[in-house]
């Protein structure tokens, strides 16, 4: 579904993702964690092509999309991607936010693009918001629509980047319910979070990063109970006791 | 068109009056800022100051002279003004070179009003929490309007000042309808003794290019040395 | 004063009309309108180009922005003026002049708010087009463009004010806009100049301040309307990009 085949990334000196080797099958849940710098989000942006490459290959089932002639838009719109702004177009309802692209690059018919898009909005429950701006939204809503603004596409594979970083606490969980919906539905995820539970009870795999370089893969319950690298195991001892420092 | 005649710039008599010129606009430029920038400050700080009756005046000042065209405020000094004035005092104005001295007036005036703007938004763009933050510590408000606020302030207001100051480099030129002998009143008076006069143009037109590309390379060179630094 | 405004008032608001052509405040209002509405797709293709990033787009473009705000408007008008004729074989009026003048001036001044205003949207508005599929062109148009001259709307009132402040050099070079009509006037009274150049100023004022005031009320209202911005840099839309003359 989505191969890295030594996939380097520099920012002018700087080596943001280094030697970067993974599959991720289709129906896969994979979260990747890390203490920030790590190249996490840097990695989930490469995959459809928001942040550049110096060597290496991305294939998304089987076509690199970073090739100088690959078709970026066709790719893009078989990848869903939600950010951790949201990014919801605010001169635009929230029903016209997700049937943009399915008119503009999917070439469907508004009445069409409508309907599909009020049954996303009904999957993440926001069916009654329809036509209401962005702006009067709470931002777990926002980032609700943000999702079944990705799905309207019908990509095979979302990739979420740090989706519930900017929300309030309670407004986290309304999200993650949703994601799980995805998960339930057998939709590819990449997740770049720091919500541990979600990784824990959802995920499949989990990728641990740190300075650019993937350094433990494992299963959720392998990763929290047994971590096998130095780095992680300081990255999980971090979040459980953020107070307790040895002296 | 016939040639261009470089000659014509370089010796003569046109030379003579277009080099008059250019001195003309450089003083009247720099009288026009020496006096605009004290008095821009003054009136910002009327505008951010607390009492109502000293913002009002500040506010009033400036929209009733940017509101109003650079041409009638000339006109208004120059022909409307003096007739205030008793007729003796009247005379000798208009006896001396009064179009100068108008002129400086009334783009001094009006410069302020701009300039009084961009550092009122220079200094409003300084989070208040900044000036809390200083006092928190101890300062007093002149202490840390001085350490804290200013400085940052200054960072934020120099550019914008500077492109103010390419306007009125440029504004200069309007002063010709009262009758300056600035280089715009020079050159239309070589096109009006010379068969053709591209040439005085030209160098009106180099003379401004001159002065406001030197002003943007300053403003560059100052953002780069003195950078404003943001959270 | 009070007679003054009583026997010129038509004058001074229509000028010699319908025995000559339009002046006086018309003529202002009128000249200002149309030079703004013809620099609109001036200022926005230069804008464009001005974010674009194909430098053989962008620098020219560029390099012709300093230039233009580098030199006087009047010099412009005297340019045009003394030598447009020349080239084109025909004899330009001044509400021609002044008009050609102030649609190259108002394009770069509209230029520069085109590009502030598509750098003020958000980088992720862009991100989250083009990840959607968008390219570049329907992502400018169906998202960044929408949203970019909504924020310049009070911008382009502003430049509309220093427009209409800027006919008054039309004055310079005989036309009988409003500046020139009062000195008219002040020539045939003579004994009232202070009179005549103050109540022109009003004139001016009620006019400028009023739109100005329309401005305020347009960003006001965008303000309460829109998502929750990062705070206003001072390089932002609405801080005024016009020349003042």
């Amino acid at each position: 579904m989505i191969q890295f085949s030594k996939v380097n990334k520099w920012y002018g000196q700087y080596h943001a993702l280094v030697d970067i080797d993974e599959t991720i099958a289709q129906g896969e849940v994979v979260v990747v964690c890390g203490p920030s710098g790590s190249g996490k989000s840097t990695l989930i942006r490469t995959i459809n092509r928001l942040e550049a490459i110096e060597s290496g290959t991305i294939a998304i089932d089987g076509e690199d999309i970073h090739r100088p002639g690959a078709d970026l838009n066709r790719l893009r719109s078989r990848i869903g991607f939600v950010f951790q702004q949201f990014n919801l177009f605010p001169h635009l309802t929230v029903l016209q936010n997700c049937t943009l692209a399915p008119i503009e690059v999917g070439g469907a018919r508004p009445a069409q693009a409508h309907e599909k898009a009020m049954a996303l909005l009904d999957r993440v429950g926001l069916a009654h918001k329809a036509h209401a701006w962005p702006a009067e939204l709470s931002g777990g809503q926002q980032q609700r629509v943000a999702i079944a603004r990705a799905l309207a596409m019908e990509p095979p594979v979302m990739l979420f980047d740090e989706p519930t970083s900017a929300l309030d606490p309670e407004m986290v969980g309304e999200v993650l319910l949703v994601m799980q919906g995805l998960v339930r539905d057998g939709m590819t995820l990449v997740v770049v979070t720091h919500e541990m539970g979600f990784a824990r009870d959802v995920a499949h795999r989990v990728l641990f990063m740190d300075q650019g370089r993937i350094l433990e893969r494992a299963e959720p319950h392998d990763f929290f109970e047994h971590p096998q690298h130095p780095r992680a195991q300081q990255f999980l001892a971090d979040i459980r006791t953020p107070f307790a420092r040895p002296a | 068109m016939p040639g261009f005649d470089l000659q014509l710039l370089l010796h003569g008599q046109y030379h003579d009056w277009l080099l008059a010129g250019l001195l003309v606009s450089l003083k009247l430029a720099a009288l026009t800022i020496a006096c605009a920038l004290p008095l821009a400050v003054v009136i910002a700080l009327l505008r951010l100051s607390p009492w109502r009756p000293l913002q009002w005046l500040g506010a009033t000042y400036v929209e009733v002279i940017r509101n109003v065209p650079l041409i009638a405020h000339l006109l208004f000094w120059y022909f409307g003004a003096p007739e205030l004035l008793p007729d003796a005092v009247k005379e000798r104005l208009y006896a001396g070179s009064y179009e100068f001295v108008a002129a400086a007036i009334a783009l001094t005036l009006y410069a302020t009003a701009f300039m009084a703007e961009n550092i009122r938004s220079g200094i409003r763009a300084i989070p208040a929490v900044q000036l809390e933050a200083a006092r928190a510590l101890g300062l007093g408000f002149l202490l840390a309007m001085r350490r804290v606020v200013l400085p940052q302030a200054l960072r934020i207001t120099v550019p914008p000042l500077l492109s103010q100051v390419i306007i009125l480099w440029n504004d200069t030129s309007i002063a010709t309808v009262i009758g300056v002998g600035e280089m715009m009143y020079q050159a239309a008076r070589v096109e009006s003794a010379a068969f053709h006069s591209v040439e005085a143009f030209a160098f009106v037109t180099a003379a401004y290019l001159a002065g406001s590309l030197a002003l943007t390379a300053v403003a560059a060179w100052i953002h780069r040395r003195w950078p404003v630094r943001t959270l | 004063m009070i007679d003054l405004v009583q026997t010129y008032w038509v004058y001074f608001l229509i000028g010699q009309y319908p025995q000559g052509p339009l002046g006086g405040v018309a003529a202002t209002v009128l000249l200002a309108a149309l030079a703004l509405l013809l620099a609109m797709p001036v200022g926005l293709l230069l804008g464009l180009a001005r974010v674009s990033s194909v430098a053989a787009l962008r620098r020219p473009v560029t390099v012709v922005a300093y230039v233009i705000r580098g030199i006087p408007l009047l010099l412009m008008v005297f340019w045009i003026y003394f030598y447009l004729p020349t080239v084109t074989g025909h004899k330009t009026d001044q509400f021609s002049t002044m008009l050609i003048a102030l649609v190259v001036f108002d394009g770069v001044y509209l230029g520069e708010i085109v590009r502030a205003g598509i750098q003020g949207v958000p980088k992720g508005q862009y991100e989250a087009a083009r990840a959607l599929g968008l390219g570049h062109g329907r992502a400018m148009r169906r998202v960044i463009l929408p949203q970019a001259l909504r924020s310049m709307l009070p911008s382009l009132v502003n430049q509309f004010v220093s427009t209409i402040k800027a006919t008054s050099l039309g004055y310079i070079i005989g036309l009988t806009e409003a500046s020139f009509i009062a000195t008219q006037v002040n020539s045939q009274v003579f004994v009232h100049p202070t009179a005549v150049y103050l109540l022109l100023s009003l004139m001016y004022f009620i006019l400028c301040f009023g739109l100005s005031r329309v401005a305020l009320a347009i960003e006001r209202r965008q303000a309460r309307r829109d998502l929750p911005r990062p705070a206003r840099s001072p390089g932002s839309p609405t801080a005024s990009a016009a020349s003042n003359a």
